[in-house]
């Protein structure tokens, strides 16, 4: 096992991008993650990916892709974790490398959602669920995220407007981002009187989805040693999985996915919760962002929504999250949620994080989350 | 058409029906081969009686495709009286008046329609407990 | 008609949906508010109800009186003019959610609003041989009412199912049972349309007032009774007169039928209503008290019964919601929601 480190990466902005295609947006990040590294080849591909069958009816994305970008006949293949798929791509490229396998690997994480009708593209997102016993009952992923959102409230005593900085924090640094979906600034007054999408769910506590497509080259760390600029290395890579259905969960309020793969990531880093600097969390609903810093030990169960109220997750502060917007701002195209995270750590930690860099940037966590909390992968990056 | 798929489920679908476990007497829903509580194998059916109390619920108004004609819904998370907590409907309510901790119990009803001409699926919702005088 | 053994009731059970639509909202729309109502309010089944759904409802509160093991249920019948599919039977989806397949007959019946009677006559008889030990009988009803027409005051949704057994078990015994059965078109439906039609008048006496009468005052007779044996008398109804009338003419009073004249705050409910109207005596009687069930059904014909209640009711009876327990549950709705509700708009 020999450590990993990041070499390149790209990303096309989030938008509804009519004019490409589920294949030239992989390519264009692909190729724009090469570029980074200073390569022509890689050895492996690894696509992560969730809705292409259904919503494209394209499969066989691994082949696909490593055409579309030159790269035959390189090893390559589609993965799938849903929402998760995009850092489940990156887990494997660093398996790969780390292993000793694979010298060059190209992670994307790729998704097209703006080609098909609201109703098409919600039944598809609720693959991610159970479909014998959550789908069947015609319940939406928003819906899931809903029931946990209202049963939160109801044990902790919180008010919903408490969520409103986990949004605001998120389109604030998302306006600052040129890639992002969204570059509006939201009030609280915005967050108290948007429309509600699924009580106690309001559209701005939900993530936009939109097309996408985010790479990165991971290579043997020793190659990164000669580039002082980019020298970013993997120290954590874990994931871990849960019950497929929220009804199914120990705790169906505490992500144990999340608290597993985060505790191994810590312990593979050497490090503790304190010492991260910041952190790319899976707001894909604000109720997730809340639960996600309780698993991962940056708050006690059930306060999660105190670091938004006491300012804490702002840029400069003491945990600063979603800072290039995060799933709420810059977006959810969702199996390249994953790798856009990624991304985005890699660039604070190289100082090429524009407006949003933050001043102390020498560790960063990433988080996906995949489905409702079925599949988690978290990953720690620091400058070496 | 999902005719197979719906037929294979449709004990546990129209009565609840699930699993003991033989070991550590657990009672599981849906039925699978190995208990989740601890890891044994678990086989012999059992059916639950359909009670229990509203744990989570909201109301879908932007419903998936397929369940257009029936929105909006209540949905909500289920605490049987037995243990396992199931994800289904909530039927005969105002959603105004769904309140955590209602007390249910489990009915059959349609699930959905294929169209004008395709199948029924049938399944299990959740009602207020029925008043009795 | 008697079988070679004696049978009785081993267990019965009702299902009325939640929802009501006042008949005064159907007069409102299509009358400006000045038609005469035939009754009070009808049931509406909600959009994720059907004879299924019902039927399974009524089904298990009937299993619930009657404590038997589902292996040994032989029949399982359901008649109505409104199964969900035209082929494919509600019986077989029935049998499955009580757990009593698979070795067992199970076929829909039709014979309008006497299509649950007709299969509690089928299941007497089965019983009765001795080819089984239980046999289960429901009638039940989601009809449908043309728009504007005299019927959609009236055409509520609901019905009954019974499970018949041996005489030792019954919480009611029947004693004997007549059918009298003529082609008379008061009222039909060719398939494909979605709304019947009917006779309009041609609907009282020479269909219902003819059949019903006939088929009571026969049964009397061959048993030798006159209604002054009877504690109570269900007629089939279709609104309040026709019930009220027939039972003049044949001879009780006003309190005989009170407690299974239940279409004034439920509607007609089709091959439910006579049915229906037993469960609610049921749930009063007490032992020794004689009932009188005569059923109609368009087409046409009349199933008759001569019961009588034992010790046994009043042990069970408390197992399973009362037929009033339905009743009383109810939100009203109005025109435009009920329209929704029925799938009458057209899309």
């Amino acid at each position: 096992m020999r450590p990993v480190a990041v070499l390149g990466i790209g990303q096309t902005a989030v938008g509804e991008h009519w004019e490409r295609s589920l294949r030239d947006l992989a390519t264009q990040a692909g190729l724009a993650a090469m570029r980074d590294a200073g390569l022509e080849h890689v050895q492996a591909v690894f696509v992560g990916n969730m809705l292409s069958g259904l919503l494209t009816r394209q499969e066989n994305l691994g082949a696909l892709v490593a055409d579309w970008l030159g790269q035959l006949p390189a090893e390559a293949f589609k993965i799938e974790a849903a929402c998760a798929s995009g850092a489940a791509a990156f887990r494997v490229a660093h398996m790969a490398v780390s292993s000793g396998e694979v010298d060059v690997a190209l992670a994307v994480g790729v998704e097209k959602m703006t080609d098909t009708t609201s109703g098409e593209t919600t039944a598809a997102l609720a693959t991610a669920s159970d479909a014998d016993y959550e789908l069947v009952h015609g319940v939406t992923f928003v819906g899931l995220n809903a029931l946990v959102m209202r049963r939160y409230l109801h044990e902790f005593g919180w008010k919903h407007t408490d969520f409103a900085p986990f949004s605001i924090n998120a389109h604030a640094n998302g306006a600052r981002n040129p890639n992002a979906r969204l570059q509006e600034p939201i009030s609280e007054r915005d967050y108290t009187r948007a429309r509600m999408v699924c009580d106690p769910i309001n559209l701005l506590d939900a993530s936009p989805i939109g097309d996408g497509a985010a790479a990165a080259v991971l290579v043997p760390a020793e190659r990164v040693y000669d580039r002082p600029r980019a020298r970013v290395l993997v120290a954590g890579s874990a994931s871990a999985t849960d019950t497929l259905a929220v009804h199914d969960r120990k705790d169906p309020l505490f992500l144990s996915a999340a608290y597993h793969s985060a505790r191994k990531a810590y312990a593979q880093a050497g490090l503790e919760p304190a010492q991260i600097d910041f952190f790319e969390l899976h707001d894909a609903f604000s109720i997730m962002s809340a639960l996600s810093l309780e698993a991962c030990g940056f708050a006690e169960r059930g306060q999660g929504p105190r670091l938004g109220l006491e300012g804490r997750i702002r840029l400069q502060q003491a945990l600063p999250i979603s800072t290039q917007g995060g799933l709420k701002a810059r977006g959810h195209p969702v199996g390249a949620t994953g790798m856009y995270q990624l991304v985005e750590v890699v660039q604070q930690l190289r100082g090429e994080a524009g407006p949003n860099q933050l001043e102390r940037a020498r560790v960063g966590m990433a988080q996906n989350i995949g489905g409702s909390g079925a599949m988690i992968a978290t990953h720690i990056l620091r400058v070496a | 058409m999902d005719i197979p798929r719906n037929w294979r489920l449709r004990t546990q679908r129209y009565a609840l029906v699930g699993e003991e476990c033989d070991h550590c007497h657990s009672k599981i829903f849906p039925p699978r081969d190995i208990c989740p509580d601890c890891g044994q194998e678990a086989k012999a059916h059992f059916a639950f009686s359909g009670k229990g109390e509203v744990y989570s619920f909201t109301v879908v108004h932007d419903p998936p495709t397929g369940y257009e004609d029936q929105a909006p819904y209540a949905i909500a998370l289920v605490k049987l009286e037995e243990g396992p907590i199931v994800t289904a409907q909530l039927t005969d309510v105002d959603s105004a008046q769904v309140a955590i901790g209602m007390p249910v119990e489990m009915v059959t009803r349609k699930l959905r329609a294929e169209g004008d001409e395709g199948l029924i699926h049938y399944g299990y919702k959740f009602r207020p407990t029925l008043a009795r005088a | 008609m008697r079988p070679t053994r004696a049978v009785g009731l081993v267990g019965y059970g009702a299902y009325v949906p939640r929802l009501r639509l006042p008949a005064k909202e159907v007069a409102r729309v299509w009358s400006e508010g000045a038609a005469l109502l035939p009754i009070r309010e009808k049931s509406v089944p909600g959009l994720d109800e059907d004879v299924i759904t019902m039927s399974i409802e009524a089904t298990r509160n009937a299993l619930a009186r009657a404590q038997i093991p589902v292996e040994e249920i032989g029949a399982l019948w359901v008649g109505s003019e409104s199964h969900p599919y035209a082929v494919k039977p509600t019986s077989t989806v029935v049998a499955e959610a009580i757990g009593a397949v698979p070795y067992l007959l199970a076929a829909d019946w039709e014979f309008a609003c006497k299509a649950g009677s007709e299969a509690l006559q089928a299941a007497i008889g089965m019983v009765g041989a001795g080819m089984m030990r239980y046999a289960i009988a429901v009638g039940m009803d989601t009809a449908q009412a043309r728009p504007g027409d005299a019927l959609e005051y009236t055409a509520g949704a609901g019905g009954a199912a019974f499970i018949v057994g041996p005489q030792e078990e019954a919480l009611a015994e029947i004693e004997a049972s007549l059918s009298f059965v003529t082609d008379t078109p008061d009222f039909w439906r060719r398939p494909g349309a979605k709304y019947p039609q009917h006779g309009q008048r041609f609907t009282g006496e020479p269909a219902y007032f003819r059949h019903v009468t006939t088929a009571g005052r026969e049964l009397m007779q061959a048993l030798g009774r006159t209604p002054a044996d009877y504690r109570f008398a269900v007629l089939h109804q279709p609104n309040t007169k026709f019930p009220q009338r027939a039972a003049e003419l044949l001879g009780f009073s006003p309190e005989q039928t009170r407690a299974g004249l239940l279409v004034p705050e439920i509607g007609n409910t089709y091959a439910g209503a006579a049915l229906i109207g037993l469960t609610a005596i049921l749930d009063e009687a007490e032992a020794g008290d004689r009932v009188l069930l005569i059923s109609f059904g368009s087409g046409a014909g009349s199933d008759a019964f001569s019961l009588q209640v034992t010790p046994l009711l009043a042990e069970r009876r408390t197992a399973a919601p009362r037929t009033r327990d339905y009743i009383a549950r109810r939100k009203e709705i109005d025109y435009g929601v009920y329209v929704r509700t029925r799938g009458k708009l057209s899309m």
